[in-house]
């Protein structure tokens, strides 16, 4: 059996694994580490549900294994909000009701962070372009938009 | 799946060593985003993966002589956030922009994108007109091959047993070059081409054009360079006329299928269009550069 041993940093905290080669990364989230706010759709690097960043890197964690995390930083929806405190997107998408059913939430709120740390400023149209991997079956995405730009204008203290 | 091995070697020769020696089947792992899916489906079942990421050669961007030489295993967003790189090659970072999406590109290699060997990958067209040569190791030793050559029809190449695509590189830049990419798919972002168009060329300092090099995606079994549609180009200004006739040839040149994406016909059509306005945009960006 080749078992892997890996170690990794979720959210800051030190983490240690068990994988086989062929777990995904979304896998040893969900079902070794229960972190289960990342979220399967497509399992094919369609959808963007199963979006985290990896050393800073937006990735779908679909199309990543377990064993490729080893010695990696790994941000997930789980560490977005500072205790009882929401993350200005989570706050926004609240507000604008961005969000119906959920599944879409956490990777279209990672994929948003990912946006925002680049360009603190995005157009209405960069904001679309960035979140074309996320796909979300219930709002229309318009909503979804309006939320992450509301975001970026508070964030700029604007 | 449970008795599949990994290996991430450091360095080249171990990474040739363990490909040739595994008597199963072993796969090379870059960005995973074509491997990974094939896995899962149960296309195939790999005996071994081999992750090349932690070979520096492989994930670097660097310069040689001025011309760039792109590690095999550099993703999509790395070659993006390039700033240098995209004005040196705007045609080639057209093609890679297009590769599926932020996430999709933040883990897939243009190297991934080769030697999956999809005549619809949008990356090869541009390289093909940009002239690049791709390094091989393998245990025969090194080589090198013109982009043209490593794709051979869907999902196969010309790598021999145990060859590793290492690194692609792209010619020097000169006054008054420009490139570009353009596809055609129904939607915007997140498609598949139903044809694709790469176009590089130079112009002299009276704007005439002295080189260029045209290459078509998804009309036939893997990217073409198609020599009579540069050559309609060459010794002219780039007028309507070569336009027209580069057109023609980007038609005649193509031997498309018909498929769920398009019909041979429409697919015809198309490569006359879109090889007609990647020259403009290549001959716009050649006009600004000097």
């Amino acid at each position: 059996m080749a078992r892997h041993q890996v170690t990794a940093t979720v959210n800051g905290d030190a983490v240690e694994f068990l994988c086989e080669t062929g777990e995904t990364l979304l896998e040893v989230l969900r079902d070794e580490l229960n972190l289960t706010g990342t979220k399967e759709g497509c399992g094919t690097g369609d959808c963007g549900a199963c979006s985290v960043t990896v050393d800073g890197r937006l990735v779908c964690s679909c199309l990543v294994l377990g064993v490729e995390a080893e010695g990696r930083s790994i941000e997930t929806i789980e560490g977005m909000a500072v205790g009882a405190d929401l993350h200005v997107l989570q706050r926004k998408f609240l507000e604008h009701d961005a969000l119906q059913c959920g599944i879409c939430m956490s990777g279209i709120l990672i994929a948003s962070r990912s946006l925002l740390e680049r360009n603190p400023d995005p157009t209405e149209s960069e904001v679309r372009f960035w979140l074309a991997g996320n796909l979300c079956r219930c709002t229309g995405y318009h909503k979804i938009v309006e939320a992450v730009l509301d975001a970026a204008r508070e964030m700029r203290g604007a | 799946m449970s008795e599949m091995r990994y290996e991430a070697p450091t360095t080249l020769a171990a990474a040739v060593v363990l490909l040739s020696e595994t008597m199963g089947s072993a796969r090379v792992l870059a960005g995973g985003t074509d491997l990974l899916i094939q896995m899962r489906a149960g296309r195939i079942s790999p005996e071994l993966l081999i992750d090349i990421k932690g070979i520096p050669e492989m994930t670097s961007i660097l310069v040689e002589n001025g011309c760039y030489r792109v590690g095999a295993a550099v993703t999509g967003m790395q070659l993006i956030e390039h700033e240098a790189f995209a004005k040196e090659w705007p045609g080639v970072i057209d093609g890679v922009k297009l590769i599926g999406s932020i996430q999709v590109k933040g883990r897939a290699t243009l190297g991934g994108n080769l030697c999956n060997a999809s005549p619809a990958a949008d990356s090869v067209p541009a390289l093909i007109a940009a002239g690049a040569v791709v390094s091989i190791i393998g245990p025969a030793g090194g080589r090198e091959v013109a982009v043209e050559t490593i794709a051979t029809g869907p999902g196969r190449t010309s790598l021999a047993r145990g060859e590793i695509v290492t690194s692609i590189l792209l010619p020097r830049r000169t006054p008054y070059c420009g490139d570009a990419y353009l596809r055609f798919t129904p939607r915007t972002e997140m498609d598949i081409a139903v044809v694709g168009a790469g176009v590089s060329l130079t112009l002299d300092e009276q704007g005439f054009c002295r080189q260029a090099r045209v290459a078509l995606g998804a009309v036939a079994e893997r990217a073409l360079l198609v020599p009579e549609a540069a050559a309609a180009l060459i010794g002219t200004r780039v007028d309507a006329a070569a336009l027209e006739r580069l057109a023609a040839a980007a038609r005649a040149a193509s031997r498309p299928i018909d498929d769920k994406r398009a019909t041979r016909e429409f697919r015809l059509k198309i490569a006359g269009v879109m090889a007609h306005r990647a020259a403009e945009i290549a001959l716009e960006r050649a006009r600004r550069r000097n």
